[in-house]
C-alpha cells in the first residue's frame, strides 16, 4: 500500500512501542506508559491492541484477529484487513496456524504454544481505579504493593451478592507481584493466562499503557480462601458442535424467543464440526 | 515522736507557693520549708484551720501540685521515690500501686456507673473485671450505698452518696499510703463511723495514713498523731 | 519501666518563611501513655501532629521510634514506602473529620477489614468476624456491618474510623480533635470508648485537642502549646490543677463551668 510504512506506523514509533513492550515483559503485569498514536480507528475500538500488533508484526507472521471469539465480526474483519493491506502478511482463522493473534474479549479455546504472541485490547488498564481516581496515588500503590482495596472489592461483592460477582476483566496477580486487569475476557479464560507458553501483550490506546506477561509466568486470580475462584459452567452443550468445555454464547434465533447456545470461539467450533463430519 | 514502722512518707524542706500571673503576678506562699514524717501504721492528722495549706500539702504529696523546692519521698515498693522530681509516668505508677487519695469532691465522669468508678483502682492493678466488680460491690454495700444505685452514674447522687463512692474508691485497693482530704465531709454519723472503721483496718494492715478531718470526734478516733503545719515548718 | 521510650522527638521545627508553625518541640512518649497536646488555634499543636504523621515535612528535628522488632528508626527520615507501611500497621491516625479517614463508598465492614486485607488476610469469614468484633467494641450495632458509612451519624462515623484504625492493633495512635464537631452527649460516649480502649488495649496515643476537658479525661500527660512552642508540660491533673506558666493559667481559668 503506497504512502504508508510497513504496518502503518513509522519506524520511530515502532521502536518506542517495542521499548515499552520490552520494559513490560521485564516487569510482568506492570503498566508501562507509551506515546499512543492516532490510529485510523476511534478510541475504544482497539487502538492500543492495533499499535502493539503493528509494532511486533513481521513479514513472516501469520495473523489471526478475533472479536468476542469470532473471526467474522465487523471489527475482527476490519482489523484483519487493515493489517493485510498495510503489511501483506498471511492471515488465518486457525488458532494453531497463527503466530500472532489480536483479540478483543476472549482467549481462543485451542491451547496456545511457545512462539505465539497474543495481543489483548484493553479499555481500562488500572485495576485500582474503581476506588482510587488519582493516577499519582494508584502508581504509588502499585509501587508499594498496597493492594488491600482489591480484596475490599471482592469482599463487597461477596457481601452484596453472596459470591464474587465479577465475571469478566477479573483481576489477577502476576508473578506474585503486580495486580493486573486481564482486559474484559470472561473469568472463564483466566486460567489460560497462568503459565501460558505464549507471550501475552496488552495494549490500552486511550489510556496509553502497555503491559505484558512473559511465557510461563504464574498468574493467579484474586480470591478468598473460603470463596475460591471459580469459572462459569453451562448446563447446555454447544448447539452446533456439542462441546461441553468451551465458553458458550447465547443466541436468539427467532422472534418467538428461541435460543441456541454456541461456542464463542468460531474457529474451535468449526474444527470440532469438521472432525465429526 | 514514736514511729511504728519504716518511713512511708518523708517530706523534706517542702516549699510551695502560688503565683497568679493573670492577677498582677501576686505570689501566695503556702508552705515554707516543711518537714514531715509518716510511718507505716500511723494515722497522722493535720490540725490547722482551713486555708493554712493542709490540702496543698496532701495534693503536693500526691503529685497534683508542684512544689517550688524540697523533696517528697514516698516508699514505693522497696525504693523511695521523690514525687517532686519524678517523671510523670513514675508518679502514675506510684498512684496506681502505692498511694491512694480520697478528696472532698468526686470528679464525676458522666456515663460511668458507680460500681465501675469504685472498681477502677483494682482494674488498674490488673485485677480481673468480675473480681473487681465483686469487691467494689462489697465495699459499696459496707458503706450503705443502696444496691439500686450501683449501676447508676454518681452524677445524680447526693453529696453524701458521692462522698461515700469516693471513700470506697480510695480504700478498695489497700494502698500502703493513703491521703485523706476531709473524707467525712457531708457524711452522717453512721457513715462517719464506717470511715473510722476503714481507717482502723487500714492501719492494722500497716498503711500509712495522712489526712485532715474537720470533725473533731472523728479526728480523735482515728489520729495516732496530730501535727500542725506551722510546727512542721522550720523557722 | 521499659528502657527505651516508644517515641522520642527532639527539636521538631516547621517554618513557613518567617512564620513558625512549631519551634523546637521535644518530648518522650512511653508505651501505654496518652500524651495530650493542648492549645488554642495557631498554637502549633496540629502542625506537630502533621509533621509526625507524615502529612507535613518538618524544617528540622529528629525522632526515634521503637519498632516491634526492637529496632529504632527516625520516622522523619524513613523512605516513603516504609512510612506508609508503618502508617497502615503500627500506627494509626484518627482524623478530626471521620469522612477523611474512611472510604465512604464501601460498607462499614469493608472499611474495618481493609487494613487486615492489606496485610494479607484472605479468609472472608474471618475478616468479617473480626469486623463484627470491632463494631461491637466501638458500640456500633452489628447489623450495620453492610451499610454504607453515608448512612451513619457523626458519632457513629467517628467510632467506625476508630475501629478501622485499631484493627491492626497499632502501638501508636494519633488523634486529631477526636471529639470535634460532635454533640456533647455523643462526645461523652466517644470519650468513654476511647478511655476504655486505651486501658484495655494498652494503647499509646498522642491526642491533639483544644478542649481541656477531653485532655483531662484521656491524657496522662499534657503538653501546652502556644505560638508554636511548648510552654508547659507535666502530669495532666498537675498542669490543669496547678498551672505554672501564665498562659496555662489563662487557658485553665478561661474554661466555662456549666
Amino acid at each position: 500500500m503506497s504512502g504508508y510504512n510497513f504496518a502503518y506506523l513509522d519506524e520511530q514509533t515502532k521502536r518506542m512501542i517495542r521499548r515499552a513492550i520490552l520494559k513490560a515483559v521485564a516487569i510482568p503485569g506492570y503498566q508501562v506508559p507509551f506515546g499512543s498514536r492516532e490510529m485510523p480507528l476511534s478510541y475504544g475500538w482497539g487502538t492500543g491492541g492495533l499499535q502493539v500488533t503493528a509494532s511486533v508484526i513481521g513479514p513472516d507472521d501469520v495473523l489471526k484477529v478475533i472479536d468476542q471469539g469470532a473471526d467474522d465480526t465487523t471489527n475482527a474483519v476490519s482489523i484483519r484487513r487493515f493489517f493485510a493491506r498495510t503489511t501483506g502478511v498471511a492471515t488465518t482463522r486457525r488458532t494453531d496456524e497463527a503466530t500472532l493473534i489480536q483479540t478483543r474479549h476472549r482467549i481462543p479455546e485451542t491451547p496456545l504454544r511457545e512462539g505465539q504472541i497474543i495481543v489483548f485490547q484493553v479499555p481500562i488498564p488500572e485495576p485500582l481505579r474503581w476506588l482510587e481516581p488519582r493516577e499519582a496515588e494508584t502508581r504509588k500503590m502499585h509501587a508499594l504493593e498496597e493492594y488491600g482495596i482489591m480484596h475490599v472489592r471482592l469482599y463487597e461483592d461477596i457481601t452484596l451478592h453472596g459470591r464474587v460477582a465479577t465475571s469478566y476483566d477479573y483481576p489477577v496477580r502476576v508473578n506474585g507481584r503486580y495486580v493486573m486487569r486481564p482486559s474484559p475476557i470472561p473469568k472463564f479464560d483466566n486460567p489460560k493466562l497462568d503459565r501460558s507458553p505464549a507471550l501475552l501483550l496488552f495494549g490500552a490506546g486511550r489510556e496509553k499503557r502497555i503491559y505484558a506477561v512473559p511465557p510461563y509466568t504464574p498468574v493467579r486470580s484474586l480470591d478468598f480462601e473460603d470463596h475460591p475462584f471459580t469459572i462459569e459452567t453451562w448446563e447446555q452443550a454447544c448447539g452446533l458442535c456439542g462441546s461441553r468445555e468451551s465458553f458458550l454464547d447465547e443466541i436468539i434465533v427467532d422472534d418467538k424467543g428461541g435460543r441456541l447456545f454456541v461456542c464463542s470461539d468460531t474457529d474451535h467450533c468449526e474444527r470440532r464440526r469438521d472432525r465429526t463430519r | 515522736m514514736t514511729s511504728r514502722g519504716p518511713a512511708a512518707i518523708d517530706v523534706r524542706n517542702l516549699a510551695k507557693s502560688f503565683t497568679l500571673h493573670n492577677q498582677g503576678g501576686v505570689t501566695l506562699p503556702v508552705l515554707r520549708r516543711l518537714c514531715l514524717h509518716v510511718s507505716a501504721g500511723e494515722c497522722v492528722v493535720l490540725s490547722d484551720p482551713s486555708g493554712a495549706g493542709k490540702s496543698t500539702l496532701l495534693r503536693a504529696i500526691y503529685g497534683n501540685y508542684k512544689p517550688q523546692s524540697g523533696e517528697i519521698l514516698v516508699r514505693h515498693g522497696d525504693r523511695m521515690v521523690d514525687v517532686v522530681s519524678a517523671e510523670p509516668r513514675q508518679i502514675l505508677d506510684v498512684r496506681r500501686r502505692t498511694m491512694g487519695y480520697v478528696s472532698q469532691f468526686l470528679r464525676v465522669i458522666p456515663r460511668v456507673p458507680a460500681v465501675l468508678v469504685v472498681a477502677e483502682p483494682l482494674r488498674a492493678l490488673g485485677v480481673g473485671r468480675a473480681e473487681a466488680i465483686e469487691r467494689a460491690q462489697a465495699i459499696l454495700a459496707r458503706l450503705r450505698i443502696p444496691e439500686r444505685l450501683w449501676e447508676l452514674s454518681p452524677v445524680t447522687f447526693s453529696g453524701g452518696e458521692q462522698q461515700r463512692v469516693n471513700v470506697a474508691r480510695g480504700f478498695i485497693a489497700g494502698h500502703p499510703i493513703l491521703l485523706l482530704d476531709e473524707p467525712t465531709a457531708s457524711l452522717d454519723a453512721a457513715s462517719r463511723a464506717l470511715v473510722v472503721q476503714l481507717v482502723h483496718e487500714a492501719r492494722q494492715r500497716g498503711t500509712a495514713l495522712l489526712g485532715t478531718f474537720h470533725d473533731t470526734d472523728v479526728r480523735e478516733r482515728v489520729a495516732t498523731r496530730v501535727v500542725s503545719l506551722s510546727d512542721a515548718e522550720a523557722a | 519501666m521499659t528502657a527505651h521510650a516508644l517515641l522520642t522527638v527532639r527539636g521538631l521545627t516547621k517554618r513557613y518563611g518567617d512564620r513558625v508553625g512549631c519551634l523546637d518541640v521535644g518530648f518522650d512518649l512511653w508505651s501505654g501513655e496518652v500524651l495530650g497536646v493542648v492549645g488554642e488555634s495557631g498554637s502549633g499543636k496540629t502542625t506537630v501532629l502533621h509533621c509526625l504523621s507524615g502529612r507535613l515535612e518538618p524544617t528540622a528535628g529528629s525522632t526515634a521510634f521503637l519498632q516491634r522488632d526492637g529496632s529504632v528508626v527516625d520516622i522523619l527520615r524513613l523512605p516513603e514506602a516504609a512510612r506508609r507501611r508503618l502508617a497502615r500497621t503500627d500506627w494509626a491516625l484518627v482524623q478530626q473529620n471521620p469522612r477523611d479517614g474512611l472510604r465512604m463508598a464501601v460498607s462499614a465492614g469493608a472499611n474495618v477489614g481493609e487494613r487486615i486485607m492489606a496485610v494479607g488476610a484472605r479468609h472472608y469469614g474471618q475478616i468479617r468476624g473480626q469486623a463484627l468484633d470491632w463494631l461491637t467494641q466501638v458500640e456500633i450495632p452489628r447489623e450495620r456491618i453492610d451499610d454504607l458509612p453515608g448512612t451513619f451519624s457523626g458519632g457513629m462515623l467517628q467510632r467506625l474510623q476508630i475501629a478501622r484504625c485499631l484493627v491492626t492493633r497499632p502501638r501508636l495512635v494519633f488523634m486529631d480533635e477526636p471529639t470535634g464537631g460532635l454533640d456533647v452527649s455523643v462526645q461523652a460516649r466517644l470519650l468513654d470508648l476511647l478511655r476504655g480502649l486505651v486501658a484495655d488495649l494498652g494503647l499509646s496515643a498522642i491526642v491533639v485537642t483544644h478542649d481541656l476537658a477531653v485532655a483531662r479525661l484521656l491524657a496522662h500527660r499534657l503538653l501546652v502549646m502556644r505560638g508554636g512552642e511548648i510552654v508547659e508540660s507535666g502530669l495532666t491533673d498537675q498542669v490543669l490543677d496547678d498551672p505554672q506558666h501564665p498562659y496555662t493559667q489563662l487557658l485553665v481559668s478561661s474554661v466555662l463551668q456549666p
